[in-house]
């Protein structure tokens, strides 16, 4: 029980689709070895657009991952989700079978939902007619699909949700599972595993005005770099098994950490520059409060980390409010991944809490240094060891979404 | 000591005439919005009717600029929160934005722009390679729903949590307990929620007649949703938005406020079972309203009104039947159920919330909504459905239910906050 | 495959496995090419969406209009085969 009442909250599992890597562990290990998986995009014949790289997640085959029965009804992000709620859930060793029949659920969160499988059935429509639209279009494209299909999956009838706040939706589905364990849920499984790598999506990503100008694969998404050259999109993310400790503790689960803290905050608008950032810093504050943590107390921040000049200084500026010019150790992991959306702030947790476990600090790759408008202490260049406790992770979402969330371990 | 929610203001664009009183008006008088789909040519389709908001955005006070960049789903929303936020008398400007929060349900987003979006980009359906250089400035805002609680949460000047909370068909019910949960656990003590979704657009049309979900009905548009009819076969596709201010109960009371009801209880359960079927027995839906009993500390009997989802579909209507039976005992035949959806139609992420301003109106007039085309009742839905009349009676504690696509059953309590716990 | 089908006269339990792998997947658990005639649709893993799925991709496939009324009473392949090609052949 924590000081305020509430029951505690620990991750248990966790499950990863990531454009460098497949699984959690392959995930981590690409990671920590500075390999990206931003490339030139092949899902579609890109040549024609501005932008011709993603962070596709490679190789994956679905019917090797996910029931054959699974496959026509389902948009890609839908397996790959799947994919990775599946690995969480064996992570935990949790059998949901074993608890009450409505003590577990699922809480996601997506931006544009299954949006190729949308685009296909939009094309049927369109070229050639109603009829040739699929049954599975009823709900393979919506928002709350990944969070259905995960239900049905594994028999998981506790209650369940999605959330859709941008790229803040992982900390927020996370927020959201914690709020159903302290109603009397025992575990949720909760994340985000998101992208729409097809010609329509990246119009609209295109459309957003935050899209990479660069063309090489390593140069393209620069977060905290002097002129940062906008962001290249990817898919993947990551689920994880949040669990009432009190049940985790009972069933001698492996717990990857706590969840400490969380927070959410809306901006301003519209916002004088100088005011950009007062609202993560916020969230932030309302984050470490709830964590009953002090500045001081955090060993690492994973950053939102727009790639966007402008949104990066508001970040950096946020980050030298909290904590002080360089005062603790900031890094950006999904130079390697691109943004992933709803998916991205859920593997910026799941790192965090890879981090907390081995005591090491993935690096910015790509970025040799931070800009000369950023008073953080970027981690570049390689993994820094460090005696870590306590991660704070940081999202925000295109409009003034922000999410904060403290995970520790050990305390 | 625990903190209470409490409904200070309603809001609703409702297929008719926009407006909380317009849509009162409407289904407290039996009347249906159901037609032919007007806004487009719905010929190519099996299923043509709908019932359409007559809604004229810059009646509704709304400039150009924000006509051109908002869909039809958010501005439903806007118009319906600034009546709501009007109705609440809330001084929203004197309050510190910080504590001012927006939950808002929607299923399919903008459904209507994407669709008109797509069709420039492609070159009507031509192109998988969609020519971006054709897209509107604010193109990503119409493919992520998010951008509908941003227009929302600027207009209020909120700077507390914002969500916009996606459950296909119980969208707009799991938002007000998104909002509920939010000011109970301090995060805020202004929640604007509701729901809304315009979904009348081709693809929608196209995915539900794949699934035979749609009444065939054309014929009949007015007649054409039935719920819990033996005649019945499939839903009527509706559109609209509800906006209810969501207050910490001694805030509402320290300004004064004219309360409303109070959200006494939210049960949210999935079924784990399929993404469109239904378990006969509803044993979900069953139990998201004995939890949302409990919360309340209200016994079944205790219930004055149940407003149904009643989809009028074949499954539905039956699934939720045996959930009232099973969740309510022996007061479900003796309790009044209507669905509104009867008038109206399904506007899939706003009708939790469309249903939940009907809910807070009964209470205040004593007044049930009826179920209008109700006129030979399917011999295993045997409940009193309140059959094409309203009927007068004191409503001091309601049940309202949802089921989507997904497997998401959500059943909210709404009470009188001065009212003995049982 | 359209252009192929589309002058077809009779839909085998064949060109059902392969349209119903292709549009609603396979279960595991499941030999599609064994005796399937009249295994109920449900044991061979497929609920009423597959089976939409299945007469929608039939229809188009085969250029026929295949009514509301098509699935009524079926629950077997031989049942929908049977159905399927009597307003093939009538067509």
């Amino acid at each position: 029980m924590r000081a305020d009442g509430t029951v505690r909250t620990v991750v248990t599992g966790v499950g990863v689709a990531a454009p460098n890597g497949i699984g959690t562990e392959a995930y981590w290990a690409a990671t920590l070895a500075g390999r990206s998986g931003i490339a030139p995009t092949t899902r579609y014949d890109a040549s024609g657009y501005p932008l011709r790289l993603a962070g596709e997640v490679p190789d994956f085959e679905a019917e090797k991952h996910i029931p054959s029965r699974l496959v026509p009804q389902t948009d890609h992000g839908t397996r790959l989700s799947l994919y990775a709620a599946d690995e969480a859930l064996r992570d935990s060793a949790l059998d949901p079978a074993g608890l009450d029949p409505y003590g577990m659920g699922v809480a996601t969160a997506s931006s544009m939902g299954g949006f190729e499988f949308g685009q296909r059935e939009l094309q049927n429509l369109w070229s050639k007619g109603g009829r040739f639209v699929s049954a599975y279009q009823s709900f393979a494209w919506f928002y709350a699909v990944n969070t259905g299909q995960i239900s049905i999956r594994h028999g998981l009838r506790g209650s369940s949700n999605t959330v859709v706040t941008d790229a803040a939706g992982g900390l927020d589905a996370l927020g959201n599972a914690r709020r159903q364990i302290r109603k009397g849920t025992t575990a949720m499984l909760t994340g985000g595993v998101d992208g729409a790598l097809c010609p329509l999506g990246l119009a609209g990503h295109l459309s957003s005005g935050a899209m990479s100008t660069g063309s090489r694969a390593d140069r393209a998404f620069l977060p905290f770099a002097e002129d940062a050259p906008g962001q290249v999109p990817g898919e993947g993310g990551a689920f994880l098994v949040l669990e009432d400790a009190a049940s985790a503790r009972r069933r001698g689960a492996r717990e990857y950490g706590e969840l400490a803290g969380y927070a959410a905050t809306f901006d301003a608008a519209p916002q004088a520059s100088g005011q950009a950032g007062a609202g993560l810093v916020r969230a932030i504050r309302r984050a470490l409060d709830d964590a009953r943590t002090a500045p001081e107390d955090v060993d690492v921040v994973f950053a939102d980390a727009a790639g966007v000049p402008e949104l990066d200084r508001a970040e950096s500026r946020a980050l030298g409010e909290v904590f002080g010019p360089g005062g603790v150790p900031v890094t950006a992991p999904k130079s390697m991944t691109g943004r992933l959306f709803a998916g991205g702030a859920s593997l910026d947790l799941a790192t965090a809490l890879l981090a907390l476990r081995d005591g090491t600090i993935p690096h910015t790759a790509n970025v040799a240094r931070p800009g000369p408008g950023h008073p953080i202490d970027l981690v570049t260049g390689e993994p820094r060891a460090a005696d870590l406790r306590r991660a704070l992770v940081v999202a925000r979402g295109r409009g003034g979404f922000n999410a904060a969330a403290v995970v520790r371990r050990d305390v | 000591m625990e903190r209470r929610i409490v409904i200070t203001g309603i809001g609703a664009v409702a297929p008719g005439k926009p407006g909380a009183k317009e849509y009162w008006e409407l289904i407290s008088n039996g009347r249906t919005a159901t037609r032919t789909i007007s806004s487009f040519d719905p010929a190519p389709y099996r299923s043509r009717v709908a019932a359409e908001c007559d809604f004229d955005p810059f009646a509704a006070g709304l400039g150009r600029q924000e006509v051109r960049r908002m869909d039809r789903a958010t501005q439903f929303a806007v118009a319906a929160a600034r009546e709501a936020v009007a109705d609440s008398g809330l001084d929203l400007p004197a309050q510190d934005p910080a504590t001012v929060g927006v939950s808002l349900g929607n299923a399919v987003g903008c459904t209507t722009s994407m669709e008109r979006e797509y069709t420039v980009l492609s070159n009507e359906g031509a192109d998988w390679l969609v020519d971006h250089r054709y897209a509107v400035p604010h193109l990503y805002d119409h493919f992520v729903p998010s951008s509908i609680a941003v227009e929302l949460a600027h207009l209020v000047g909120a700077q507390g949590p914002v969500a916009l909370v996606s459950d296909g068909c119980t969208s707009g019910l799991d938002a007000i307990g998104h909002a509920t949960d939010l000011i109970r656990e301090g995060s805020a003590d202004v929640v604007i929620s509701g729901g809304t979704d315009a979904p009348i657009s081709p693809i929608t049309l196209a995915c539900f007649d794949a699934i035979k979900a749609t009444t065939p009905r054309n014929d009949d548009p007015e007649h054409a949703s039935r719920p819990f009819d033996a005649t019945r076969n499939g839903l009527v596709l509706g559109e609209g938005a509800a906006v209810l201010v969501l207050e910490e109960l001694e805030h509402a009371r320290r300004r004064g406020a004219r309360i409303y009801a109070e959200v006494a209880g939210v049960g949210t359960r999935c079924n784990a079972y399929h993404m469109t079927g239904l378990r006969t027995d509803g044993t979900e839906m069953a139990d998201a309203i004995s939890h949302a009993l409990a919360e309340a500390r209200l016994a079944p009997e205790s219930i004055d009104y149940v407003n149904a989802h009643g989809s009028s579909t074949k499954q539905n209507d039956r699934h939720e039947t045996a959930a009232f039976k099973t969740a309510l005992g022996q007061h479900a035949y003796d309790v009044p159920v209507s669905s509104v959806k009867s008038m109206i139609g399904h506007s899939l992420g706003a009708i939790g919330a469309l249903e939940l301003v009907a809910c807070v109106l009964a209470m205040r007039d004593g007044l049930v909504p009826p179920t209008a085309n109700l006129h030979e009742p399917d011999p295993a839905c045997d409940l009193d459905y309140v059959p094409l009349r309203a009927r007068e009676a004191r409503v001091d504690n309601v049940l309202s239910v949802g089921s989507g696509f997904g497997g998401f059953q959500t059943a909210v309590v709404l009470a009188r906050p001065e009212r003995e716990a049982a | 495959m359209s252009d192929a089908n589309a002058t077809a006269t009779e839909l085998t339990v064949e060109d059902l496995t392969g349209i119903m792998r292709s549009s609603a997947g396979e279960d595991e658990s499941v030999d599609l090419d064994g005796d399937i005639l009249d295994s109920a649709f449900a044991d061979l893993g497929y609920d009423s969406l597959a089976l939409l799925e299945t007469v929608a991709r039939i229809s188009r496939d085969y250029g026929v209009e295949l009514g509301d009324d098509v699935l009524d009473g079926v629950e077997t392949p031989r049942e929908l085969l049977a159905a399927v090609n009597r307003t093939l052949a009538a067509a």
